[in-house]
This record gives structure tokens, C-alpha cells and sequence, in this order.
């Protein structure tokens, strides 16, 4: 079991990373510690800015860090990062368009029982809705360096959603393949595609796995890239297989599940089922706990793909 | 130059533009315009050819609204083509949009939405003491805007980290879009809030070139914390029917109204002749 939880990664590359780029800043909200970030602040105090519990300052302060050619991580909570502040990453990153690279950790459902809350289950669509702000929910610990080291080498905005706790790996370490906005195609199959994004990616392998004892030849797609989402991948997926089921953290409205289906309405009409968090506050429990209760494990995957294909 | 003519310029030029393009915000921009044209013209280390200069100052137009004042003096100063700017301001296609945006030279953030100016602001300011780099950040909002909280996340920031480089405008004509500031939201008392945060408040007159002029030199010169500056101005300033009437707010002259106007304003500036 992988102990080393996504966040520990963006500490650990940012950390190394800053040692040499003087333009990297990480602002925190009172969060450095449940961001993982505090060897970060120790370590690095003249590139650390503690914004205090103001989360609408703490994006507009990136941004004017940004607008003069600093590289300014905001991490703060995903749930408060995505509603509270939502009206800054709108005007002060997005349509300013501005070099900010906003962190939204313990996201999804990870603080589980801490309530609706601290969940953020609507920052796809709430993010992604803007222009100019890309979207990536990164699956494993290999993938989050990745995605991260990748993105620290342009100057456009981004959100990218991390959960609180460690996840099973997907990659190995060593062979992690990565193309910024190419989904990572997992397994091959030919029967069904399932497209999953953040930490349930393991459960779409998984559930991948089960299927091929049952002889249902099974493609999975990471598609960590939910905006800009891999069109091609999924019209490529809409034509080859039968059925594709998305799996996400994310309520039923406005996440990656429905890009896909509106992408394969307009051009490859195909069925999609969403495997989704409900239009309602969530059952109390932990994270895992509240994926099984929905369905969204790799057990409720198998379950929905045997049903609908 | 003589600032103060200027002014009335500028003055001239923003009742043009709004009365030629149909839109705009006449009362904040003709408040607003004093302390621009200070900025613009004497304090600001700012030239249209070195926008990429990392060392020039920066200003946020926070009361975003007031554009047309800024748009009038970048114009003039050569930030972008005049002519452009009045033939197309607002049109369908204009890249001179009704709020400020960083698309246009000469503008650092796009505004609009009130309260969001002087975070950026403490923004760039502490990356200025980051880089040990010595310009200057202006941010300029509104009595009304002050009713956001967010302004105060930022306030209470740029005192906790001594933002000595940073210097706010506080645009206290009293009126808003609905009424007096006191009767819609109590903004009394400006002077009392910002200093319990921390910071060096200076209080004058808002449309008098020189008070505005002194009250800049003394936040260059105070360290250790950062300067807001109470400009106590006349919504409307310059033009009489204009003046201290909330229902200006973003009124647009009709004909009659636009030949008083440029005639008080060919008037005043005849006086500077
Ligand atoms: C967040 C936000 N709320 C409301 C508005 C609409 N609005 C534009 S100007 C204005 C009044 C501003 O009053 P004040 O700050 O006093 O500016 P001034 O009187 O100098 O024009 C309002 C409510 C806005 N632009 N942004």
C-alpha cells in the first residue's frame, strides 16, 4: 500500500524545484499543514506567503505575484479554493489570465464526514466553466510529479484537485507515461471504455481487471486532463467500443462525465453512463465508504458494466 | 505640464468619449480624474513603449467602472491609438471593452468587479519586496467598493507585511449607484478603519492636484507600513449639473447636456491660459 499521498509529491517537487527557480512562491490559507506543504515553508520561508483564513485574497494576491513574473501556487482546501475564491480565479487568474497554479487539496469528498462543507464536489464545474482556466485532477503519486513538473513549465492558470490521503499507485515508478492533455491510456480493450479521472482511476483499473475474468475486454482512459478534456480520445473510444462508463468525485452536473457525453453526442453517438456523486449532499463516511455506498469502486464499476453493456 | 490643465483635458476628453460612445461612468471617472492625472503625469514611473519594464511602477484601477478616465489618460499619454479608442469604445468588436482589461497596453489587471483591485495590488507588492525591486503599486476604489469584504482581507495583509512600496486610493465622493454611501452602506469613518489595520492614513482634499501631489510624496517616504490616501472629491467634479448627483453615476449626457458640459470645462481651462 502506497503511503505517499499526492500532496507530499507538490511539496516534495516544488520544494526541489524552487531550490534553483527563485520565481516559485506557494501560498497557503492556514493550510500549509493539511496541504502538506510544511517542509516546504520551513525550508523555503523567503518563496512561502501565509495569506491567514482569507481565500479570496489568497487568489488575488497570486495573481498580482503573477502579473509580475512570479510563479505562485495558492494551495488551499479544494472546497473553499473552487466556491469561496471562485469569483477571484474567475477575474483575477482566468480572465486576467495570469500564471496561477491553484491547488485544491483535500479534494472531493476526502474530509468524508467533515460535511458538505469541506467537500468539493462541484469544482469541475465550477472551474472548468471559466475560459482560460484548465482543470486536472491527477490519479496517483507518479503522475501528480508529472503533471506538476509539466505544468510548472508554462504560464497559464490551472486548478488541479488533489485528494487528502495517499492512493493506490496506478503507474510504476519509472514508467509513468505522460502527454499534457492526452489522456493516459491505462489497458487496452475493445468492448467497453471506462473513463475515470483523480483517485478513482485506480478503481477503474481495478474494476478493468475484473471484467477481463469475465471476458469483457475492457479500455481504460485517465483522463487527469478534464479540461482541456482529450477529445480525441474519447471519439476515439465512442467509435471503438460499445459502451463507455465515467467514473468521478464530482456530482452529477457539470463534471467530466458530462463533457464526455457531449462530446459523444455531437460526434460519436454512443451510450455513456456516468457513474457520478449524487445531486445531494452525501452520505456521511470516509472517502471509501462514500465511493462504495455510490457505486463509484471498482466493484459498483463491474456492476455497471455488466448491467449496461 | 500643468497638471491642473490637464485635468480639465482629461475631463473634456471623458465626457466626449462616454457622450460619443452612449455608456460609461461619468460621475466616478470626472471624481477619479485628479488623482490619475497625478499619477499618470508626475508620480508613476511609466512609459508606453517599457510595459515589460519589471521595474515600473503598477496601478489597479479597482473601482474598474471609472475606465473611461483611465482609457482617456493612456490615450493621451500614447498607450494606444486616440482615435481608435473614441471611434470604437464599447462597439461591438472593440478591443476598449467597459472595464479595464490586460489585453490593452497600459492596463496591468483586468477589473470590473469591485473588490478585487487591492488584493492584486498587495500582490504585486509583495513581489516587488521579494525581488528587492523598487517600484511602486497603486490601487484606486471606490467609498462604495469599500463595502466588500474581500478589501479588507486585503488591507489587513498589506499591513502584515509592511507593504511600505504599496499606496491605495480611497475615491470618497459619498455616493454610490443608489444613493449616499451613508445611506446605503455606512462608509464613515474611513480614516479610523484603515488605520486600526495598520496602516498610514492620509486624509485630503481629492481634487486638488497639490494635496494629491503631497499626500503621494509623503507614502513614498513612510516605511513600514502601507499608505491609503481618503481623497474626499466630488462625484461629477468639474461640470455643475453633473456634481455630487448620484443619478450620474453612469448617465449619459444628452446633446444639450454634452455642449454645457464642454462648454464649463473650455471655460475653466481657458483660466489656465
Ligand atoms: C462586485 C460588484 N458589485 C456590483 C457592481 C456594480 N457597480 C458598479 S459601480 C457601483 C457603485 C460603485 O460605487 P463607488 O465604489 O462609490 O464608486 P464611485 O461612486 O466612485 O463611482 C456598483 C454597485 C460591480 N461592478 N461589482
Amino acid at each position: 500500500m502506497n503511503k505517499i499521498a499526492n500532496k507530499q509529491v507538490i511539496n516534495d517537487v516544488l520544494l526541489a524545484e524552487s531550490a534553483t527557480d527563485k520565481d516559485i512562491v506557494v501560498l497557503c490559507s492556514d493550510s500549509r499543514g493539511s496541504a502538506g506543504m510544511k517542509s516546504y515553508a520551513e525550508q523555503r520561508p523567503e518563496q512561502f506567503v501565509e495569506m491567514g483564513i482569507a481565500e479570496q485574497n489568497l487568489v488575488s494576491v497570486a495573481a498580482g505575484l503573477a502579473s509580475c513574473g512570479k510563479k505562485p501556487f495558492a494551495v488551499s482546501p479544494a472546497s473553499f479554493l473552487s466556491t469561496r475564491s471562485m469569483e477571484q480565479a474567475k477575474v483575477d487568474v482566468a480572465y486576467s489570465n495570469t500564471n496561477v497554479k491553484l491547488i485544491g487539496i483535500s479534494g472531493g469528498v476526502s474530509y468524508g464526514a467533515l460535511g458538505m462543507t469541506h467537500h468539493s464536489a462541484t469544482d469541475i464545474a465550477t472551474m472548468g466553466s471559466m475560459p482560460n482556466m484548465r482543470v486536472y485532477l491527477p490519479s496517483d503519486r507518479f503522475q501528480t510529479e508529472a503533471l506538476i513538473k509539466s505544468v510548472l513549465k508554462d504560464d497559464k492558470p490551472a486548478y488541479i484537485r488533489i485528494g487528502r490521503n495517499a492512493v493506490e499507485d496506478v503507474y510504476e515508478e519509472g514508467h509513468v507515461p505522460f502527454a499534457l492533455d492526452k489522456a493516459t491510456v491505462v489497458r487496452e480493450g475493445t468492448d467497453v471504455t471506462i473513463i475515470a479521472c483523480g483517485e478513482l482511476v485506480g478503481d477503474a483499473k481495478a474494476a478493468a481487471e475484473e471484467l477481463a475474468q469475465k471476458g469483457i475486454s475492457t479500455r481504460v482512459l485517465d483522463m487527469y486532463c478534464v479540461k482541456p478534456i482529450d477529445k480525441e480520445a474519447v471519439i476515439q473510444a465512442a467509435k471503438e467500443t460499445k459502451l463507455i462508463v465515467t467514473v468521478e468525485e464530482h456530482t452529477m452536473y457539470g463534471g467530466m462525465g458530462s463533457m464526455v457525453a457531449q462530446i459523444t453526442a455531437a460526434n460519436a453517438p454512443v451510450k455513456v453512463v456516468n457513474l457520478t456523486l449524487p445531486d445531494a449532499p452525501v452520505v456521511t463516511g470516509k472517502s471509501r465508504e462514500i465511493f462504495k455506498y455510490y457505486g463509484l469502486d471498482a466493484e459498483g464499476i463491474v456492476k455497471t458494466v455488466t448491467e449496461q453493456l | 505640464m500643468n497638471l491642473e490643465a490637464k485635468a480639465v483635458d482629461i475631463r473634456k476628453d471623458i465626457v466626449d468619449l462616454i457622450y460619443k460612445a452612449g455608456c460609461g461612468h461619468i460621475g466616478g471617472d470626472l471624481s477619479v480624474t485628479d488623482i490619475l492625472v497625478d499619477l499618470y503625469y508626475k508620480q508613476m514611473n511609466i512609459d508606453p513603449q517599457k510595459m515589460d519594464d519589471p521595474d515600473r511602477d503598477r496601478f489597479v484601477l479597482s473601482k474598474g467602472h471609472s475606465v473611461e478616465a483611465l482609457y482617456c489618460i493612456l490615450a493621451d499619454k500614447g498607450f494606444f491609438d486616440k482615435k481608435e479608442l473614441f471611434d470604437t469604445y464599447s462597439k461591438h468588436l472593440s478591443k476598449f471593452i467597459g472595464h479595464p482589461n490586460n489585453k490593452i497596453n497600459g492596463v496591468e489587471m483586468n477589473t470590473g468587479s469591485l473588490g478585487h483591485g487591492l488584493g492584486v495590488a498587495v500582490g504585486m507588492a509583495l513581489a516587488g519586496k521579494m525581488d528587492k525591486r523598487d517600484y511602486r503599486v497603486y490601487a484606486v476604489l471606490g467609498d462604495g467598493e469599500m463595502a466588500e469584504g474581500s478589501n479588507w482581507e486585503a488591507i489587513n495583509a498589506g499591513a502584515h507585511y509592511k507593504l511600505d512600496n504599496l499606496t491605495a486610493f480611497v475615491d470618497r465622493n459619498r455616493l454610490q449607484i443608489s444613493g449616499t454611501t451613508e445611506e446605503v452602506m455606512t462608509a464613515d469613518s474611513q480614516e479610523e478603519r484603515w488605520k486600526s489595520f495598520g496602516w498610514n492614513v492620509i486624509s485630503i482634499s481629492g481634487n486638488d492636484m497639490n494635496a494629491i501631489d503631497e499626500a503621494v510624496d509623503i507614502a513614498k517616504e513612510t516605511k513600514d507600513r502601507p499608505t491609503v490616501i481618503i481623497a474626499n472629491t466630488t462625484k461629477g467634479c468639474g461640470v455643475s449639473f453633473i456634481e455630487n448627483k448620484a443619478a450620474w453615476h453612469h448617465k449619459v449626457p444628452t446633446k444639450a447636456e454634452y455642449h454645457q458640459a464642454m462648454q464649463e470645462l473650455s471655460e475653466r481651462r481657458a483660466q489656465y491660459e
